[in-house]
């Protein structure tokens, strides 16, 4: 099955060692033929495959759902839930800019908005070059540091329009 | 056991029951939508995700989902307090502020669970208005479409495709106000693996699933005059027909279902049954030839097209298993557009051969590329059960009111084998009784082979055919013949023949017959007409109907001949599993 969500040939053909690392993390898991004991396992699973691979277009999820023996449109429904999961490649850096209650009270909608004049993105988009993603995440739980934005693994707090293009440069 | 109250009355149900099923005992209806319990099938789907049948119980909080609910001692169950009513009103208003409201033209007007549940909760106006969602339809297969736009997310034909038949096409996809039952990969039907099989369709309540219909193109045809317009009914067709016109469940109506046919205008009318007997001529030659030389056993039966899918995708490996020969369906056109167009003087693309199929895979099955010659398919249309009865309304033939009439010849005689075909089992009890008296070469008495037969998903026997020890398998339903496929993959069971279908009970419980809305009796009944037709015809093996000798004698030579091959075979294709 071609991914139809980008130009890529399939991921699972293509990188037969990340195939390998995430056959291995989910063979640890102690699977077996009950559908119910996987179906608890799937999260995790899609969480490693997209650590693995970046992204979960069909093909990763079709390997995904033949370990784990359930139906691949239950991966799919599963998928589609989650924000955190994708479908598509995202950038090496993905802003994630909050905008939950406090956040968003705080000034993170101007926030936002200049990211994406800055990256000429909009929420959701990938830069040509695969560098950066620009999304909207609700809450991190940082909300005294309103407005939150993070960039990977890092959190910026009390972020103002201003603060934007540091924020970018630092992503080297 | 367990004793509570509902509505002031003292009930005593057994342990794990729910509200909703002691509420039933004293005969008090909670409206469902989302609840579907199919008894024969032991299917029950209770995810209470639309709470109509929330009632309020006696120092509980919040009221309780009566169908997920399970009671307890002394329980005090009130359905029709104030609050439970309110609450009800305003769930199914807020159901209807995202639904459609175009009743009128929908395809389910007047068998719609939510229009029926509006009518009897006298709702009379909607207060909530809001943002509607915005989804397309997918009219992409012959035989199902899907429209999420009247999609109430009850998630029964989760149920039915994933857990009932484990084809595992549908799924609850996005979140929140967007979610919506869809296919992996948002992808059309006909890319997926869907047998076609229209359990879902069976199973949704509302608009959301329905079959693609080919009414009109049946009206078109039947008033072309340069067409020969010839229609076959399938076996289980007679014997649900009758319930969309207020006809008891289980009611015969054969002789009036021709003449309301011929009403309609068909040149002829013929009979599937002529070319199930006809099936079992060539199936069972097989089934007598692959156990003489104990080959490529079991052989599986073939006539179901939702099941050779089904094994075409999830056991591509077992493709060599099924019996080569085509569908009844498929037999019937392929003989019209040859044997018959030839005595009739007709060319094939002059003859348009409808079927009425209790079925919706039948729909896809005559779309199939092999089953067409030079652009003219053997099968030209193909309706089901409920869209024959549209037409007869339309064109206002009731048919509880005409008097009976016979199929034509040539391709109109039947015995009871081919009747049999409608009900799980059938198709092997027919091919054991011919296989019987051609081992042995007598015309045995005994033809009942009560073993096979009933509603149980997989039934095993070992049955004498003249002399010979046979061990035999019936499964309907698609989970169940998984099961039976893995374990004969894994070296765990073997037989010697296996009927399947793809639908539970048979085609009497096919996509396309009239709704049960999950009353599973309706089927009992159904096969109980199915197995009394058979008892009260004068011939009851197919190698015995005179006009299948009169074919082979004229046409096809033997069974298995080089001729029958070429009209009466297929292959399967291996296809992609996801």
């Amino acid at each position: 099955m071609a991914c139809q969500n980008c130009e890529e040939l399939d991921l699972i053909v293509k990188f037969p060692e990340k195939t390998a690392e995430l056959d291995t993390y989910i063979d640890s898991l102690g699977l077996n033929n009950d559908m119910e004991h996987n179906r608890g396992l799937l999260i995790q699973c899609l969480h490693r495959a997209q650590h693995i691979f970046g992204y979960l277009p069909l093909e990763v999820q079709k390997h995904v759902s033949k370990k784990l023996s359930l139906h691949l449109s239950e991966v799919y429904g599963v998928i589609s839930f989650y924000h955190y999961f994708t479908e598509t490649p995202v950038g090496r850096y993905k802003i994630n800019v909050c905008t939950g209650t406090a956040c968003f009270v705080k000034g993170a909608g101007t926030v936002l908005e200049e990211f994406k004049r800055y990256l000429n993105l909009e929420q959701g988009e990938t830069s040509a070059d695969r560098k950066f993603s620009l999304g909207g995440v609700r809450c991190l739980g940082a909300c005294s540091l309103a407005p939150v934005v993070m960039v990977n693994d890092k959190v910026y707090g009390n972020v103002t329009p201003k603060m934007v293009p540091e924020i970018i440069n630092e992503c080297k | 056991m367990v004793k509570l109250s509902v509505n002031n009355m003292a009930v005593e149900v057994e342990d794990g029951a729910t509200i909703l099923d002691a509420a039933t005992k004293v005969g008090i209806k909670i409206p469902t939508l989302c609840h579907m319990h199919l008894d024969s099938f032991n299917v029950e789907h209770r995810c209470a995700s639309c709470r109509i049948c929330v009632v309020e119980v006696e120092g509980r909080r919040n009221l309780a989902p009566s169908c997920s609910t399970p009671v307890s001692e002394g329980m005090k169950v009130k359905t029709n307090s104030i609050r439970a009513i309110n609450a009800r009103r305003t769930i199914l208003d807020l159901i209807l502020s995202n639904h459609p409201k175009d009743c009128l033209t929908c395809e389910k007007n007047g068998c719609c669970e939510l229009q029926e549940l509006a009518g009897e909760m006298g709702l009379h106006q909607i207060l909530y208005k809001g943002e509607m969602s915005h989804t397309t339809k997918d009219l992409s297969s012959k035989s199902i479409v899907r429209d999420p736009a009247k999609c109430i997310m009850c998630r029964r034909c989760e149920t039915a495709c994933n857990v009932m038949q484990t084809v595992g096409i549908l799924s609850g996809v996005g979140r929140g106000f967007e979610v919506t039952v869809g296919t992996a990969g948002a992808r059309p039907l006909v890319d997926t693996e869907c047998t076609f099989c229209g359990q879902c369709v069976a199973a949704c309540p509302v608009g959301a699933l329905t079959e693609m219909s080919y009414v009109y193109n049946v009206w078109t045809a039947l008033n072309d005059p340069s067409k020969t317009v010839i229609v076959q009914t399938a076996p289980a067709v007679r014997v649900a027909i009758g319930e969309e016109f207020g006809m008891e469940p289980g009611t015969i109506s054969t002789g009036q279902l021709v003449h309301g046919l011929r009403l309609l205008g068909f040149n002829k009318v013929f009979d599937t049954n002529f070319a199930a007997d006809l099936t079992i001529m060539e199936e069972t030659h097989e089934l007598v030839e692959r156990i003489t030389k104990n080959e490529n056993l079991p052989i599986l039966t073939s006539c179901c097209p939702g099941w050779v899918k089904f094994l075409e995708h999830q056991f591509p490996e077992l493709t060599y298993m099924p019996s080569s020969a085509k569908s009844p369906q498929q037999m019937f056109g392929a003989i019209a557009k040859s044997y018959y167009a030839e005595k009739i003087g007709k060319k094939p693309e002059d003859i348009v051969v409808v079927s009425v199929m209790p079925c919706l895979a039948k729909k896809y099955e005559a779309s199939r590329p092999e089953f067409s010659h030079d652009g003219v398919a053997d099968v030209d249309i193909v309706i089901s059960t409920r869209e024959l009865a549209g037409m007869f309304k339309e064109a206002g033939v009731h048919i509880d009111k005409l008097d009976s009439q016979d199929y034509d010849n040539p391709l109109g005689e039947s015995t009871g084998a081919a009747m049999i075909f409608g009900a799980s089992g059938g198709v092997l009890e027919a091919a054991l009784r011919t296989a019987a008296d051609w081992v042995s070469g007598k015309d045995l008495e005994s033809v009942d082979f009560k073993a096979v037969r009933g509603l149980e998903g997989v039934k095993e026997a070992t049955v004498n055919v003249a002399g010979i020890d046979l061990k035999v398998a019936v499964c309907s339903g698609l989970g169940n013949t998984r099961k039976v496929l893995e374990k004969i993959k894994r070296g765990e069971a073997s037989y010697h023949a296996i009927e399947i279908m793809a639908c539970p009970g048979g085609c009497l419980n096919g996509g396309g017959q009239p709704y049960i809305h999950g009353d599973t009796s309706i089927l009992e009944r159904r096969k109980e007409a199915i197995y009394k037709i058979d008892k009260d015809l004068p011939k009851r093996k197919s190698h015995q109907n005179p006009d299948i000798i009169k074919l082979y004698d004229e046409y096809l030579g033997k069974p298995g001949s080089h001729k029958a091959h070429k009209l009466l075979h297929t292959e399967y294709v291996k296809r992609e599993h996801f």
